[in-house]
C-alpha cells in the first residue's frame, strides 16, 4: 500500500507539460515582467516616501477625478453596447438570408480602428458635418448640436468601436444555445417573450457578464478617441490620458506607473463585482440532454 | 387551450421543404387521419421519411404548406405552439439545463399561471407517476439518460394536454431500459386517458405500444392499421419489407383463383395470397424468415430444394441463408442445426407467401 502510493507520487514527469513552456515564457516576458516592473517602479517616486505617487494621485485635483471621468464614459458605453447587441444578436440567432449581410455590416467598424472612426465622426457629426446640415432642414431644429470635442463624441465613438465586439461575442453565446429548448418551452405554453425571459436570458447571463467585463476593460482604457473627439482638458480627461501626460510630458515614469496600477485596480474591482454576480447564475452546458 | 377533446382530425396535412438544388419536395404529403381520445398512434418509418415533420406540424413548431388540423370543431393549424398546448417529448429530451427537475416539470404550469400550491402538488404527482420522487432538486445534468427521459415525459404530461407527442423518446436509451420505459409509456398513456402520437423507426416499439400504426415512406402514408394487420397483412411491398418480410423474389404469374395466386420461376413453383389488385404477368412474393420452415409441405406443395450458404447463430434459433436452384437468395429462421453446403428442403405455407405487384426495390 505504502509503496504503491509513493510510486504514484513519483510518477514520471509528464513531458507534455513542456508544450506549455513557450506560452508560459511568453506570458512572463510580455505580461508578468512588465507588470511587476511597473508595480515596483510605482513605489520608487522621484521624491518623497514609497507611497508618494499614490498619495499624489488621490490628492491632486487633476488626477483622482479621472477615475470617475473614465467610469462615466466606460460604464454607459459598455451598458449601451451590451444592451443593444443583445436584442440584435437575439434576432440574428436563426439563420436567414439577411443574417450574413447584417452581421457583416455590423461588424465592419471592428476593422476600422479608433482613429479612422474618430476621423469619420469629425466630418459626419462635426458642427459643419453632414448630420448638422441634415438637422438644419428640420423645422424645430434650434441651435447647432455638439457631438464632437465633448463627452458625447467620445461616448459615441466608444459605442461604434465597442459594439461589433459585444455583438459578435453575444451572437456566439446565443447560437450556442440549443434552439430546441425554446421550442420545448413554446409547447409548454411559453410565449416568445417568456421563452427569452425564462430560457435564453438565464442561460446567457454568464456569457453576458463575461462580455460586459471584456467590453468594459476595452472601454476603460479609452485613449485615442478621448483625445481626438473629446475635450481632453476637462470632461474627457480620462485616466489613460493622465498616465500619458505623466509619462511623456512630465517624464515621471514612476507616477505614470502608479496611475496605470490604479487604472488596473479599478478595472479589476468592476470585473470582480460582475463575475461575482455571475456566480449566482447557472453555468453549465446549454443543451437540453444527452445527445 | 383545450384540456379535453373527442377527436383530432388531420386533413391532407402537407409540409414542403426546399431540397438540394432549390427543388421543393414534400417531406410530408397529404397526411389524413382522425385520432380519437384515448388512442395510441405510432408513426412508423425509416429515418428521413417525415415522421418528425408530421409531429412538428401537429405541435405547431412547423407551419403547414397545406391541409388543416382540427381539434373537434376548433381549427388549430394556424395557432402558435404555445396556444395549442400539446405536450411534447423531444428525442434529445430538451430539458432546461438551468432548472431543477422540479422546475422543469412545473414550467408548463407556471406558464399557465397555475398557483404555486397547485403546481407543487401536481409536480409531486407527476414525479410519482414517472417514479422520480426524491430527485426533484437535481439539475438535468446530474441525471442518467433514462431519468432525463422520464423528466421529459413528466414535463409534457403534467399540463394534462389533450395530446401527447413523442419523437423517438427511447432512441437514446440502452436496450434494457428501452423495454422498461416502453411499458411505462403505455401505462402512463392509460392513466392519462388522452391521446398519444408516438414517432419511432423501431417496428417492435410500434407493434407493442400502438393501437394503430401509421407506416410512412418518403413523406407518404403507406398504411394505417392495427398492429396485427400491419404485421400480417402489409398493404404494399414497402411496408412488407419494413415489417420484416425480408425474402422478396420476383416470379411469373401462372394463374389466379380468387385470392390465391400461382407463381413460377423456371423450375420452382409457389402459391401465395394476393395482397394487391390482381397481378399482371410478373409479381413479387414476400416471405418472413420466421415463417419459412425446414421440411416438405403437404403433398410437397410450396416446397423448394435449396443449398445452405450462411448460418448466423442467434441463440434460440439461427438465421440461415440459402440459395435456390434458380439462384434466388432466401433467409429463414430455424432451431435445427445446419452447415454451409447442406442440401435442404424448405417450405412456406401458401397463406404466408404474400404476393404484390412488382415495384422497384
Ligand atoms: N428544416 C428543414 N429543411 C429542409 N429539409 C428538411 C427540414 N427538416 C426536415 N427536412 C427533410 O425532410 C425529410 C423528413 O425529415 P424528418 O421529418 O426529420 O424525418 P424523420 O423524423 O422521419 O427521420 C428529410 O428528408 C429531411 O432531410
Ligand atoms: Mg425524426
Amino acid at each position: 500500500m505504502n509503496t504503491q502510493t509513493s510510486a504514484l507520487a513519483r510518477a514520471p514527469f509528464d513531458r507534455t507539460l513542456l508544450l506549455a513552456a513557450p506560452a508560459t515564457l511568453f506570458m512572463v516576458a510580455l505580461f508578468i515582467y512588465p507588470f511587476l516592473y511597473g508595480l515596483w517602479l510605482s513605489f520608487e517616486p522621484a521624491k518623497g516616501d514609497w507611497l508618494a505617487n499614490y498619495h499624489k494621485f488621490f490628492t491632486a485635483d487633476n488626477l483622482w477625478p479621472t477615475i470617475w471621468t473614465t467610469l462615466k464614459l466606460a460604464l454607459p458605453a459598455t451598458l449601451i453596447n451590451v444592451g443593444i447587441a443583445l436584442p440584435i444578436a437575439f434576432r440574428m440567432r436563426v439563420k436567414s438570408r439577411y443574417q450574413r449581410l447584417i452581421t457583416t455590416v455590423l461588424v465592419v467598424p471592428i476593422t476600422l480602428g479608433t482613429v479612422l472612426i474618430a476621423d469619420g465622426m469629425l466630418t459626419y457629426f462635426g458642427p459643419k458635418g453632414w448630420l448638422a446640415h441634415l438637422l438644419e432642414l428640420l423645422p424645430f431644429y434650434e441651435g447647432p448640436i455638439r457631438l464632437t470635442h465633448n463627452y458625447w463624441g467620445v461616448l459615441i465613438s466608444l459605442v461604434i468601436s465597442g459594439f461589433p465586439f459585444a455583438f459578435l461575442l453575444i451572437l456566439s453565446y446565443i447560437t450556442g444555445i440549443d434552439p430546441v429548448l425554446a421550442r420545448a418551452a413554446s409547447t409548454l405554453g411559453a410565449s416568445p417573450a417568456a421563452q427569452f425571459r425564462h430560457i435564453y436570458l438565464p442561460l446567457l447571463a454568464p456569457g453576458l457578464a463575461m462580455c460586459f467585463c471584456l467590453a468594459f476593460v476595452q472601454a476603460y482604457s479609452v485613449f485615442p478617441s478621448a483625445v481626438l473627439l473629446g475635450a481632453p482638458a476637462g470632461p474627457t480627461r480620462v485616466i489613460s490620458l493622465a498616465a500619458y501626460e505623466a509619462a511623456f510630458e512630465q517624464y515621471d515614469y514612476s507616477l505614470a506607473s502608479a496611475i496605470a496600477m490604479i487604472m488596473g485596480f479599478v478595472q479589476l474591482i468592476i470585473v470582480a463585482i460582475v463575475l461575482g454576480l455571475r456566480g449566482l447564475f447557472y453555468r453549465g452546458p446549454v443543451v437540453g440532454g444527452k445527445g | 387551450m383545450k384540456q379535453d377533446f373527442s377527436e383530432l382530425r388531420l386533413d391532407r396535412v402537407t409540409r414542403r421543404f426546399a431540397g438540394v438544388g432549390g427543388k421543393a419536395f414534400n417531406a410530408l404529403d397529404e397526411l389524413t387521419i382522425t385520432i380519437k381520445r384515448g388512442e395510441f398512434i405510432a408513426l412508423l418509418g425509416p429515418s428521413g421519411c417525415g415522421k418528425s415533420t408530421a409531429l412538428n406540424c401537429i405541435a405547431g413548431l412547423l407551419p403547414l404548406s397545406g391541409g388543416t388540423i382540427q381539434l373537434d370543431d376548433l381549427r388549430i393549424d394556424t395557432l402558435p405552439p404555445e396556444s395549442r398546448g400539446f405536450g411534447m417529448v423531444f428525442q434529445n429530451y430538451a430539458l432546461f439545463p438551468h432548472m431543477s427537475v422540479e422546475r422543469n416539470i412545473g414550467f408548463g404550469l407556471r406558464m399557465r399561471g397555475v398557483s404555486a400550491a397547485e403546481t407543487t402538488m401536481r409536480v409531486a404527482n407527476a414525479l410519482k407517476l414517472v417514479q422520480l420522487t426524491g430527485q426533484e432538486h437535481k439539475l438535468p445534468g446530474q441525471l442518467s439518460g433514462g431519468q432525463q427521459q422520464r423528466v421529459a415525459i413528466a414535463r409534457a404530461i403534467v399540463i394534462e394536454p389533450p395530446l401527447v407527442l413523442m419523437d423517438e423518446p427511447l432512441s437514446n436509451l440502452d436496450a434494457k431500459l428501452r423495454i422498461e420505459t416502453r411499458a411505462e409509456i403505455r401505462r402512463i398513456h392509460h392513466e392519462l386517458g388522452r391521446a398519444t402520437i408516438y414517432v419511432t423507426h423501431d417496428q417492435d416499439e410500434a407493434l407493442s405500444l400502438a393501437d394503430r400504426i401509421v407506416v410512412m415512406k418518403d413523406g407518404v402514408v403507406q398504411q394505417i392499421d392495427r398492429p396485427q394487420q400491419i404485421y400480417a397483412q402489409p398493404a404494399n411491398l414497402h411496408v412488407a419489407r419494413f415489417m420484416g418480410y425480408r425474402n422478396v423474389i420476383e416470379m411469373d404469374v401462372e394463374g389466379a383463383t380468387g385470392d390465391c395466386v400461382e407463381l413460377r420461376d423456371r423450375g420452382i413453383r409457389l402459391s401465395g395470397v394476393a395482397m394487391q389488385a390482381p397481378p399482371g404477368a410478373r409479381a413479387m412474393v414476400a416471405m418472413r424468415p420466421e415463417e419459412i420452415v425446414v421440411g416438405e409441405g403437404p403433398q410437397g406443395r410450396n416446397t423448394l430444394a435449396v443449398r445452405v450458404e450462411t448460418v448466423e447463430y442467434g441463440g434460440r434459433d439461427s438465421l440461415v441463408g440459402v440459395v435456390t436452384a434458380t439462384g434466388a437468395r432466401l433467409f429463414l429462421r430455424t432451431a435445427q442445426s445446419a452447415a454451409p453446403g447442406d442440401a435442404l428442403s424448405i417450405h412456406v405455407p401458401a397463406e404466408r407467401a404474400l404476393v404484390y405487384a412488382p415495384t422497384p426495390a
